[in-house]
């Protein structure tokens, strides 16, 4: 490929205290890719997500994104960033118009009443937008926070297992939902305990295991049951 | 890498000689202050222990307090150990300053506590930095630990300034009865014996410091080859 | 600069919907301020000659308890839930977020104390609810909330959550305290805010440090 990538990774560590999670990361994503990424728990997936949201600063490395250093200029790439995390970032106590309301203004978007609106009705949650998300199932918390990380239409969407907790059919309406939303123009990493899923969503497949990337593969040649016994290897079969 | 051994050697034998020729001074070659009443003359020569003891824990925290700053600018935990190593040293003679001055109030005042703005302050700088200890080992995360410890610590010894200021405003606005500061009053001859017991100590403070940096240090050291080994 | 009053805005209107939904801090400031009151009452009550002469210190040391009961939720449901990470997602620097929720903790103590001097006046027979005091409360109460705030994110990110946090607070609020409690004596006993010109600038002073403190550290406290 002749174009820089959007997100370029470069001997990335971090470690809290002596405990090095992430021992040097290496990966390049271009725009517009959807990648899965796989690992055991502890293995440092979520500690990845958290420095390209900017929530972490990493203790070596280094993370541009369109050539940017996001250590230089953090507040300008958290424009640009979509997370859903294992937290729905949601506030019990407002209603489900209210917090993207609350968010819409965090992110400075203008006139965004429409967005919202809009943005409800495709999560199919516009006739509860007035309840508090209190009252909501687990499935239409994460909907709903699914809309909250693409309200400000976001150039990168990070996905922290989306789809823990949710029962099979709430995971397929929201895979279907971030594949309907996702777009192909947005770059989409997403971490998830579900092999399957992931595959289905996903361009690309990486498993990081022990602080370090230890499989990179298109997804166009690899299939669930190819893809199983890496897999069980990496992650274990404990994983759900 | 803490300091060498040869320089932690050179200052504990400095401090000692320094240490037994301000005690010999303090006690023996100063001459008795005549502008109090006799009896209580050689509680007066505490006063040579006193003043340094208060004047090092002020050092000591406000080392923690640019070790903290450079923390937060560097990250290195060169800093945090040079900011948590300080302030230990300053609640030591916090103490000393504490309690020689409840000493000193006993034949002076007849009271083993007064509410003297400096004593007060420096109550509260003790309960400051015994803060800062709590709040440090609530936290188990290292980085976290330095990072919490360097902004408490920046808060803390900025506030000591103002506490200072509004509890001498509360007394001055009543009637004064107790003003230590009459009585510290140094006769000729004590000057010596005092400015050389305020160096005694802060010799004592450094020496402290980097037997505190190299123990660290060490920890440090042994913690990272543990990780290494198993 | 429009994008970052845009968001201490966000911040603050987010906290006060839900305080106007749930009513648990002002709830649970304002019952703990009226059981203050009252214990005060019974340890005055026949051993100090007239209860006005203790009014000053009773009026701020039932705001410093109920405010640090205050402070000590103001990130709590944010940590429990995880919500802090997308305030911390905003698109402008950080101290725009501590900005939102101090104004929000200033408010909600402000409200408690205007709750609190009617039933001062009553309890203890004193007119408090003069603008004068009402100017040395809000600005002790600014030194309060900017302090406080910061410390309440620390609290929350320990082992120890808020029963660290009046540990942390009350030693370095004592000016606030000291110079609240005196110049309230003064007020009562016939100053004017002139007279008080020591008191204000170090309520001031103290304010506009700790604010900047506060701006310059909160990125330390809120990063991992």
């Amino acid at each position: 490929m002749t174009t820089d990538p959007l997100i370029e990774i470069a001997g990335l560590q971090k470690a809290f205290g002596r405990h090095r999670v992430l021992r040097g990361i290496d990966l390049a994503i271009p725009a517009g890719s959807a990648i899965a990424l796989y690992g055991p728990n502890g293995a440092g997936k979520t500690t990845l997500l958290r420095i390209l949201a900017t929530l972490s600063r990493p203790t070596g490395g280094s993370v541009r994104v369109a050539g940017v250093d996001i250590a230089a200029n953090p507040e300008g790439i958290r424009q640009h960033l979509g997370l859903v995390g294992h937290a729905p970032l949601l506030y019990d106590d407002l209603s489900a118009a209210e917090n993207l309301g609350f968010y819409a203004r965090l992110y400075g978007l203008p006139a965004a009443d429409a967005r919202i609106a809009d943005l409800l009705q495709r999560v199919g949650l516009y006739e509860r937008r007035r309840d508090l998300v209190r009252t909501f199932s687990r499935g239409m918390v994460q909907r709903l926070a699914i809309a909250r990380a693409l309200l400000h239409d976001p150039a990168i969407l990070l996905l922290d297992e989306p789809d823990t907790g949710l029962d099979p059919q709430a995971a397929e309406r929201m895979t279907a939902l971030l594949r309907e939303l996702g777009g192909s123009a947005r770059t989409i990493l997403m971490t998830t305990h579900h092999l399957e899923r992931g595959l289905d969503l996903a361009d690309r497949v990486l498993i990081l295991a022990g602080g370090r990337l230890v499989f990179d593969a298109s997804a166009a040649t690899l299939d669930a049951a190819g893809l199983r016994p890496l897999y069980d290897h990496y992650v274990g079969t404990g994983a759900a | 890498m803490g300091p060498s051994r040869r320089l932690v050697a050179g200052l504990n034998l400095l401090a000692l000689l320094a240490m037994l020729a301000a005690i010999y001074m303090a006690l023996v070659q100063a001459p008795d202050a005549t502008n109090i009443v006799p009896e209580i003359r050689p509680a007066q020569r505490i006063i040579y222990f006193h003043v340094p003891a208060a004047w090092v824990s002020m050092l000591a925290f406000l080392v923690t307090f640019l070790a903290s700053l450079l923390y937060l600018r560097s990250s290195h935990v060169r800093w945090d150990i040079w900011a948590r190593s300080s302030a230990e040293i300053g609640i030591g003679f916090t103490l000393a300053a504490i309690a020689s001055g409840s000493i000193w109030a006993k034949p002076a005042w007849n009271t083993w506590w007064t509410w003297d703005p400096r004593l007060t302050t420096y109550t509260i700088v003790l309960l400051l930095y015994i803060a800062y200890f709590m709040l440090r080992s609530a936290i188990d995360e290292p980085g976290r630990r330095a990072r919490f410890g360097a902004v408490y610590g920046i808060f803390a010894f900025l506030s000591v300034p103002l506490t200072f200021m509004s509890i001498r405003w509360w007394n001055t606005i009543h009637p004064v009865i107790l003003d230590p500061s009459a009585d510290f009053g140094l006769g000729p001859g004590m000057t010596l014996a005092f400015v050389f017991g305020n160096i005694a100590f802060s010799i004592l403070y450094f020496a402290l410091l980097a037997n505190r940096l190299r123990l660290e240090w060490t920890v440090e050291r042994v913690a990272a080859l543990r990780e290494h080994l198993l | 600069m429009k994008r970052y009053l845009q968001v201490i805005w966000a911040v603050l209107w987010k906290d006060l919907r839900i305080e106007s939904r749930t009513k648990d801090v002002f709830t649970s400031m304002a019952v703990f301020a009226v059981l203050a009151l009252l214990i005060f009452n019974f340890a005055f009550e026949l051993r100090v000659p007239d209860k006005a002469m203790v009014t000053p210190g009773v009026l701020w040391v039932t705001v410093a308890f109920a405010g640090v009961l205050g402070l000590g939720r103001a990130f709590i449901t944010e940590k429990d839930k995880g919500s802090l990470a997308g305030l911390l997602l905003a698109p402008v620097d950080r101290s725009a977020v501590y900005f939102g929720k101090m104004l929000a903790n200033l408010l909600f103590i402000l409200v408690v104390e205007l709750f609190l001097l009617p039933l001062i006046t009553i309890f203890f027979n004193v007119p408090l609810i003069t603008p004068a005091l009402l100017l040395i409360l809000l600005l002790g109460t600014i030194g309060f909330a900017a302090v406080g705030t910061t410390f309440s994110a620390l609290a929350v990110n320990t082992r120890a959550r808020e029963v660290l946090l009046p540990v942390l607070l009350f030693p370095v609020m004592l000016p606030v305290l000291v110079a609240g409690i005196r110049s309230t004596i003064g007020l009562l006993e016939g100053d004017t805010l002139a007279d008080l010109g020591n008191w204000l600038q170090l309520f001031l002073f103290y304010d506009l440090l700790f604010l900047v403190v506060a701006f310059l550290t909160f990125d330390y406290v809120v990063e991992e």
